[in-house]
């Protein structure tokens, strides 16, 4: 690599003026060289005798000066340049890129309306969207009870295992982790009106009627919809569910049915068995810290907690994993060509998996109260 | 085995000497031997499985062989120093398969990166000089502003070499540049290396299955086969050589076809 730098030197002639270039014309040096080329005068001379190296850059420096001359209504002259160095500014000149100019965009209000629109209708399609997959997931199940033969029992038995059985360990510790900390934030609150023993109807009513089921959802949601989002959305890049369509498999009874019906299946278990676990952690933490025995805590769980609680709870689950699968499945399809939008569309998908669970319950908790469950 | 040899008189950019690759057990290279000389476009040929692309991995520093040399401008690649490395990475440029271009910039940032590292760039002139570069290897103004994925294959070759050429690199690696293109994207990137390599005095390491780009292009073939470089030298001293696998690739059916619709002055070696 040449050490010698750049050089020039400035002299005048007849023709006007002489701009000496000598040492490396490169890449390093294009800064220092564009500076020195800054101002076009009328039909200046390059003398490139001294150059000892030159490259495109080098060589795009000299080709937009000699444009930005033309355009001053001059012309620029060679002298002493090698015949590498000249066909290398031939082809440089030729592929000078003409900027294309940027497609006109609004501004100021009617930009606004325009992004605010744009942003509704994507609201509109995505929820449409939704609709569509579980529409699809629907008529998928019909078909697969009408033609039982299509079914995909195995698919549906390694999803359930995915699904719930490797979910068990953390949902359990969740919920029981929650009913320790509900009994123990209500019996310091219960405690100041020695109505100890109503923590047990706190427990009680909060781990059966919301947290169980919601906290089990919201993990489901995290680690299942972004399980469906990265699988299915690989299986799209890499072209294999084009492939499926082409060999007369229908991605739908082949993908989604067995995966959303493993979740309808499991997470009701998996929310039972978080309303179990929270109990347990209550019924432990209040015989610590509050001394009600197991069997009193039983006896008060009995006589004061209706069962509507556990069916007001449990009613919800079918519907979440309706939600989490579809959002799942849905992400899944968007995911384009490449790696970055799959990461973009799993973490929406769990997002977005997260955030309709919750809107759904909110609207049960309305529903609900009014219709005195 | 008669191993056309030439005559030291070009400057040897590259040297391979007694290079030894290996995966586990599995021998790819053994005592493999290879000069890529300044200015000329070498083609690698040989059948699947004969380490082609591990060639030029190896070459690249990408892997690391179980054995031999590898001089690269008179640098050793394999026990070269953290600066020596970064010098020897700006000498050279690397196309693959599929251009391996970032999937998150678009096709104008990607070729920038290399350009980053020219500390008094401001962000105008590497812009530009972006610009020049997605223009050389005949790409459309716009399709710097689009990202990969929305380029087709051979779009996406040529933004990749555009990448590699980023920073005039004295040599470009080049693996399987018209794999996976139609006839006529093929041709034209066939003639596109030979344009930049003649403009630029590029020195190009193809790596190919092509039989037509190495009528088209290349002005020194290098056969890989029983793990080494079992011969090197011109087209036509290709047909000469008595060997069966030599013999099948140069005189089969696909060949002859290539053959009769390649340039049909296959350039001598000028000495």
């Amino acid at each position: 690599m040449s050490t010698t730098g750049l050089q020039t030197e400035n002299g005048e002639s007849a023709a006007g003026q002489v701009i000496g270039l000598s040492g490396a014309l490169t890449v390093h040096e294009l800064a220092a060289l564009h500076g020195k080329l800054a101002e076009p005068t009328l039909s200046p001379t390059i003398d490139l005798s001294g150059v000892t190296r030159i490259d495109t850059a080098g060589a795009w420096a000299l080709a937009e000066f000699e444009q930005r001359v033309a355009a001053a209504g001059g012309t620029l002259r060679y002298r002493g340049a090698s015949e590498a160095a000249e066909l290398l500014l031939g082809t440089v000149r030729r592929a000078l890129p003409v900027p294309e100019p940027e497609p006109p965009s609004a501004s100021g209000p009617r930009a606004l309306l325009e992004a605010t629109g744009r942003r509704v209708v994507a609201a509109v399609t995505f929820l449409r969207g939704l609709l569509e997959y579980l529409g699809m997931f629907v008529a998928g199940l019909v078909r697969v009870l009408l033609h039982p033969r299509e079914f995909r029992l195995t698919a549906l038995v390694a999803h359930c295992d995915d699904v719930g059985l490797r979910a068990v360990p953390i949902v359990s510790l969740m919920a029981f982790l929650i009913g320790v900390v509900l009994a123990f934030q209500g019996a310091t609150q219960l405690r100041q009106f020695g109505a100890e023993v109503f923590v047990v109807d706190l427990i009680a009513i909060s781990v059966l009627r919301e947290l169980g089921i919601l906290l089990t959802a919201i993990i489901v949601a995290g680690r299942t919809a972004s399980a469906f989002t990265a699988a299915i959305g690989s299986m799209k890049m890499r072209q294999e569910i084009d492939a499926m369509r082409t060999l007369g498999l229908d991605p739908v009874t082949v993908l989604f049915v067995p995966r959303i019906l493993a979740l309808l299946l499991m997470l009701p278990i998996l929310g039972l068995i978080a309303d179990v676990m929270g109990l347990f952690g209550g019924a432990l933490m209040s015989w610590i810290e509050l001394g009600i025995s197991p069997s009193m805590f039983r006896t008060r769980l009995v006589a004061d907690t209706d069962i509507s609680n556990v069916i007001a709870g449990l009613i919800k689950a079918p519907v979440f994993a309706l939600i989490i699968g579809v959002v799942g499945c849905h992400a899944g399809m968007q995911v384009k060509g490449d790696a970055e939008s799959l990461g973009r569309m799993t973490s929406s998908a769990v997002v977005t998996a997260i955030f309709a669970v919750i809107v759904a319950d909110a609207l049960f908790s309305i529903f609900f109260a009014e219709v005195g469950l | 085995m008669t191993t056309p040899e030439h005559p030291g008189a070009r400057e040897t950019l590259i040297r391979v000497r007694g290079l030894r690759t290996q995966f586990g057990s599995h021998v790819v290279h053994d005592g493999l031997d290879l000069d890529v000389y300044r200015g000329e476009i070498l083609g690698v040929v040989g059948g699947s499985g004969t380490g082609k692309s591990v060639l030029l991995r190896a070459i690249t520093g990408l892997d690391t062989p179980a054995a031999g040399r590898i001089e690269a401008f008179g640098t050793e690649v394999l026990g070269a120093s953290p600066e020596e490395r970064e010098r020897l990475d700006q000498r050279w440029g690397v196309m693959f398969q599929d251009g391996a271009l970032f999937s998150s910039l678009t096709v104008r940032e990607n070729v920038e990166v290399p350009l980053r590292r020219i500390p008094d760039l401001t962000p105008e002139l590497r812009r530009a000089l972006a610009d020049l570069k997605v223009s050389l290897v005949g790409l459309p103004y716009r399709a710097g502003e689009a990202y990969p994925s929305e380029l087709s294959g051979g779009m996406r070759k040529r933004a990749g070499l555009a990448r590699a050429l980023a920073l005039d690199p004295e040599i470009v690696f080049l693996d399987e540049p018209t794999a996976g293109l139609d006839p006529i994207g093929a041709s034209a990137f066939d003639s596109l290396i030979n344009t930049l390599s003649e403009a630029l005095g590029l020195t190009v390491f193809l790596v190919t299955h092509d039989l037509d780009t190495l009528y088209a292009t290349c002005d020194r073939i290098a056969v890989l086969a029983e793990k080494r470089v079992l011969v090197t030298g011109t087209l036509p001293q290709m047909l000469e050589v008595d060997h069966p696998w030599v013999q099948e690739y140069f005189t089969g059916p696909r060949a002859r076809l290539a053959r009769g619709a390649g340039r049909s002055d296959t350039k001598p070696e000028a000495e």
